[in-house]
């Protein structure tokens, strides 16, 4: 088996590449592509979960949506909360960003680190620190009381409007701090010398933001709104800890209501939350897609 | 003369940003308030923080008495950083190790491969949920760290992270090694993880608080209080019929801690490990 040195290093070397990485890919294909495969597999079956059967017609799970009113509640949730609270966490994130991108603004990194500190916290706990914040006797309602905006304390989470309304902003509270520092580090690869022009030119503060900001950090806004469309479908801890998907399941998320079908309370039933599973990564991968197709218009 | 039309020019300057400063100062109050009212909650009797009151109280002792005589606290801490901690250290080595790998042994074929982990973004996590539980109970290892350390040890922005960051490696350090007659493995640990030291702190500082906060995996494999992580423990405190709201916070404060000690010191690890693997 020996072979000329140098054909015996190369080799050597290729192996060692491909040594190191294929733990990790190993890993990834044990622990999401055969996952996701045995995921469509278990959508096209029916029946207890020690008892699979293919289901008569094959797609009768993906069929049953169209009828399931809690489907249609926890989908139409998840894009109230996508189309709501994303533009909103965004165009804040990108203005905050702006303003501390400038030089002569004093206490930069002291307003930096504040803004930045909600996304410090567990997911669990800014649930539920918003819970108690909004909750009937909560300090929210006895300010509102105090000032004497509202007569009597509300009910925020136990109304549908009011408990989503509250998401959305617990929501906003713990993400636009992230978002804002992807938009500085954007910022810092943007020459300053091209505000300086502008400024010179007699641009106003809006007027750089939408011709100059928005424009260069267009790749940045494209990653960020991937995620935040991925984060948003797969909303999860807030929805159980903060409402726990109440009133009467009018706020739950289409992964609340998955897991409630799977492995919540009540009756198990795997393939039909596959198929519910299923359909929520069609749409992350259609809607990273369309994303990435309107980011990549360039003149 | 100079000096005086630069102070004037100057303070012009700040005038115009007064809005600014206002808006900033708004946000950043908003963005704090929540976490001191937390803080000050932690130590008010239940009924001080309904009132509204938003000073700390005297209540602390009590509240953490009530706390650890409902919930195994010390455990649930305890096993919050085991698990943090293992998956940390396994998922920096294998993910660094494929980065290094993704890189600097890059050809068409590893790139393609590449490619295609990255579609692992996609996957939602509930999707895997029934599937990996079932593989999971049938290894056998519901309630153990494995359960909760498996599915994330290999993950796609980990590998990106290190791949990218691995350009700054200087190859030819790497060839220099080679004619030294270095294995290619020495090579990964000798040098490639000192000179890296910048990426993997701000990887482990993710991955940690990633793994400190993660609750829809762990509420699923980990039953029972001798297993259960502090994001189970302060939701199970807080579905209880009548909250003692001030113990609820001290819970939440408890689970909140480690990971805002860590923001605190590591910020700007904390800022690249979020935005790592973008550049």
């Amino acid at each position: 088996m020996k072979q000329k040195n140098k054909g015996g290093v190369q080799a050597r070397q290729q192996a060692a590449g491909w040594a190191f990485l294929t733990p990790a890919t190993l890993l990834i294909f044990l622990m999401s592509f055969y996952p996701m495969v045995q995921a469509f597999i278990t959508s096209l079956k029916t029946g207890s979960s020690a008892n699979l059967q293919w289901a008569e017609p094959l797609f009768n799970n993906y069929s049953r949506m169209f009828q399931d009113r809690m489907f249609k509640t926890a989908m139409g949730n998840t894009f109230l909360y996508l189309i709501i609270q994303v533009p909103i966490m965004l165009v804040l994130a990108i203005l905050l960003a702006q303003l501390l991108n400038n030089k002569d603004l004093k206490f930069r990194g002291l307003f930096r680190t504040m803004i930045f500190l909600p996304c410090a916290t567990a997911l669990v706990s800014y649930a539920i620190i918003f819970k108690t914040l909004f909750a009937t006797q909560g300090l929210i309602n006895s300010w509102l009381v105090g000032i004497g905006i509202v007569k009597e304390n509300i009910n925020w989470l136990g109304q549908p409007g009011t408990a989503k309304a509250v998401i959305i902003i617990a929501l906003l509270w713990r993400w636009t701090g992230y978002n804002m520092v992807f938009f500085l580090a954007g910022l810092q690869n943007i020459d300053y010398s091209v505000y300086e022009a502008a400024n010179i030119d007699g641009a106003s503060g809006w007027q750089t933001f939408w011709s100059i900001t928005v424009p260069l950090l267009k790749p940045v806004i494209v990653m960020t709104g991937i995620m935040s469309i991925n984060g948003t479908l797969q909303l999860f801890d807030e929805s159980v800890n903060l409402t726990n998907g109440g009133p009467a399941n009018t706020t739950i998320t289409m992964s609340h209501y998955i897991y409630n079908n799977s492995l919540g309370q009540g009756v198990a039933n795997f393939g039909y939350a596959s198929a519910l599973a299923f359909v929520v990564f069609i749409l992350v991968a259609v809607l990273a897609w369309i994303n990435m197709k309107v980011g990549d218009t360039r003149d | 003369m100079t000096d005086k039309r630069q102070d004037k020019s100057l303070s012009h300057i700040q005038r115009k940003l007064i809005p600014s400063y206002i808006f900033l100062i708004i946000v950043s109050i908003i963005s704090v308030f929540p976490l001191y009212w937390m803080a000050t909650a932690a130590t008010n009797t239940t009924v001080e923080v309904a009132r509204g009151k938003i000073w700390f109280g005297t209540n602390l002792m009590e509240n953490y008495k009530n706390l650890i005589a409902q919930q195994n606290l010390w455990q649930s801490m305890w096993n919050s950083f085991f698990y943090a901690i293992v998956q940390t250290v396994l998922c920096l080595l294998i993910c660094s190790l494929a980065g290094y790998g993704f890189e600097l042994y890059h050809d068409k074929h590893k790139d393609r491969l590449f490619g295609v982990l990255l579609l692992a973004m996609m996957v939602p996590q509930v999707a895997t949920l029934i599937p990996l539980f079932t593989m999971i109970s049938k290894l056998k290892l519901l309630n153990t760290v494995w359960a909760f350390i498996i599915p994330s040890i290999s993950t796609p922005f980990m590998i990106m992270m290190f791949r990218q960051n691995s350009r700054n490696f200087p190859v030819a350090l790497l060839e220099a090694a080679r004619i030294d007659g270095e294995t290619e493995f020495n090579i990964f640990f000798k040098m490639y993880m000192p000179i890296m030291k910048s990426t993997y702190a701000a990887a482990a500082v993710i991955t940690f608080m990633n793994a400190w906060n993660s609750y829809m995996w762990p509420r699923t494999v980990m039953k029972g209080n001798a297993v259960q992580t502090m994001p189970m423990l302060i939701a199970n405190l807080s579905n209880g019929y009548a909250v003692d709201y001030g113990m609820l916070m001290l819970g939440v404060l408890f689970c909140s801690l480690p990971t805002i000690i860590i923001f605190f010191v590591l910020q700007k690890q904390f800022a690249e490990g979020i935005t790592g693997a973008v550049k």
